[in-house]
């Protein structure tokens, strides 16, 4: 069997998109190219929960398939592996829900059947998120409101990058940062298989004031259909960097 | 951090009612609330009259990846590593939410801490070889144990024996690490990578028996491994120890069995070097460590001792 590779867009931010179109929609739209959006929302320890802006939150993880995370700075890194796997467990379920749903008629999903067969389909599951290949996206909101949480979205991501480099499957990582310089969106870090490195490249990020999360979602988007045609060019390439 | 994960079944699960399973028809009588974890809640049941942990949660895919970690932890050879497996199954909730179950042997005892507080430092050693025991089982046959820290272990009675009470994040050797907690885990503090071995797990082992000492646990600080040596040797009771368990922090044992034998050579020699000095002592008459010596030699009679009363069991 042909392993596949499962691709992600992780958000983090601490507020509300106020320029372009609705997030919502966008991540709706990566969804139906295949890509899962995971949407992390840093919150301030003053916050109390219902914020409008924390409420998107949970509108662009739910259209854009994914899954969504209210924490605060704290254990910002726990929560970004947590929900990243998550989102892994959950597309790869959804696959194997799909595929049972043919064999068993319409009706069934895993949660139909008795809990010894279900434990069986489970291992698989986790055989296949144990193997598969992952790329990640990372969207990181550099609005003025997050300058004082960059740091720790540093941490949290070469904390990632440990956790899913223990894994079998192998893993491509990039960041952008929203608002850009010019654009709605900028290149941080180009895809590679660690995030070790970033370090250096944190500190050097400028905050700007507003944040159109939605275009970035679009944006980001692109960049999966821009990488694989770079990568069928280097596929051996990078098959030896890895190993 | 999940916290809406059991927010649900709290309200639907109460004291007094019953859980009847869709599948195998047992019904459950929940007697009062153990604990709640980031999966669901431990409830203690009581099923034909007999006591019971019964652990439920709306996580169906959460749960059943725990029950196969039990299943697989009962097919290894020889003691009983985890909490024993009796019922899995579903539950319609009168409101009619679905939700998962499963009841395992109800484990009664006590926090390691609280125990070491009580019955003192001597057993500290009798513990480790135990739980080193237990782990080269697991090691042996294929699977590390991931989220081992003070609240996953449990002192039963009698004679005492550290058990394990959640196994949920045992994991098979070579793959990600399925669960952890950040103070125990070695790539939190910088040491090592989340990859499933034996050396992860002897990390682990060592944050338990420091959390021991500092249940409030403590900051990574400027230079991780530094703390992390400098906080060994400020604990006076691990003293003994103090060799074995920085070996293990900076990864130098690939198996338990290795780290177990240097640690009985260890309590061995200290015993030795004690009756060599209590010698020379009765001869010179000079001014030594001899309480300290009695001590940690008493000690190691006494863990050796435990331990092998435990083997017998």
């Amino acid at each position: 069997m042909k392993k596949g590779t499962i691709k992600q867009i992780l958000l983090i931010t601490d507020g509300c998109s106020n320029k372009g179109e609705d997030p919502a929609a966008t991540a709706a739209l990566a969804n139906q190219q295949g890509i899962t959006v995971n949407v992390i929302g840093i919150m301030e320890d003053t916050h109390t929960e219902e914020t409008e802006g924390l409420q998107e939150v949970e509108e662009i993880a739910q259209s854009g398939g994914g899954v969504s995370q209210l924490v605060y700075k704290q254990s910002l890194s726990q929560t970004v592996q947590m929900v990243t796997k998550q989102a892994m467990t959950q597309t790869l379920q959804g696959f194997v829900n799909k595929e049972l749903k043919q064999i068993l008629g319409s009706e069934q999903s895993m949660e139909d059947l008795d809990p010894e067969k279900r434990g069986e389909i489970m291992e698989v599951v986790e055989d296949m998120g144990e193997t598969c290949d992952l790329e990640v996206l990372v969207l990181v909101d550099t609005s003025a409101s997050m300058h004082d949480k960059l740091e720790t979205v540093k941490e949290a991501l070469i904390d990632l990058s440990l956790s899913l480099n223990a894994r079998i499957g192998r893993n491509r990582f990039s960041i952008f940062s929203f608002p850009g310089k010019r654009k709605d969106m900028e290149k941080v870090f180009d895809w590679s298989p660690r995030l070790d490195s970033i370090s250096t490249i944190f500190p050097k990020l400028t905050s700007g004031g507003i944040t159109p999360t939605g275009p970035a979602i679009r944006e980001a988007m692109y960049q999966f259909g821009k990488k694989t045609l770079l990568r069928s060019f280097r596929d051996d390439e990078a098959g030896l960097e890895e190993a | 951090m999940m916290k809406q994960d059991w927010k649900k079944h709290d309200s639907e699960v109460r004291p007094g009612m019953f859980i009847e399973g869709k599948w195998h028809k047992k019904k459950y009588l929940i007697k009062k609330k153990l604990g709640a974890g980031a999966i669901g809640s431990v409830y203690l049941c009581d099923v034909n009259g007999r006591p019971a942990a019964l652990k439920i949660s709306d996580n169906s895919t959460s749960m059943t990846v725990e029950v196969n970690v039990l299943k697989s932890l009962e097919k290894v050879q020889g003691t009983r590593l985890g909490p024993y497996l009796l019922d899995v199954d579903d539950w319609a909730s009168p409101l009619g939410a679905k939700y998962s179950f499963y009841v395992m042997e109800y484990l009664k005892g006590e926090p390691l801490g609280a125990f070491i507080q009580q019955q003192g430092k001597e057993w500290l050693g009798v513990f480790m070889l135990q739980l080193l025991e237990d782990l080269n089982k697991l090691h042996q046959s294929g699977w590390v144990f991931g989220d081992l820290k003070t609240e996953n272990l449990m002192v039963i009675q009698t004679p005492p024996r550290l058990r394990w009470v959640d196994v949920g994040g045992t994991t098979q050797i070579g793959r990600a690490i399925k669960e952890y907690t950040e103070f125990y885990d070695r790539g939190y503090w910088g040491m090592g990578t989340r990859k499933a071995e034996p050396s992860y797990d002897l990390f682990a082992f060592v944050m338990v028996f420091l959390h021991v000492y500092y249940p409030k646990r403590f900051e990574k600080g400027a230079n991780p491994e530094a703390t992390l040596m400098r906080k060994i040797n400020e604990v006076k009771a691990l003293t003994p120890y103090r060799h074995v368990l920085k070996k293990a922090l900076i990864g130098k044992y690939t198996s338990s069995a290795d780290m177990k034998r240097e640690l009985i050579q260890l309590l061995q020699r200290v015993q030795h070097h004690k009756q060599t000095q209590t010698r020379t002592q009765s001869r010179k008459k000079t001014k030594s460590t001899k309480p300290v010596a009695m001590e940690i030699g008493g000690l190691t009679f006494l863990a050796v001792g435990y331990y092998l009363l435990s083997l017998l069991l």
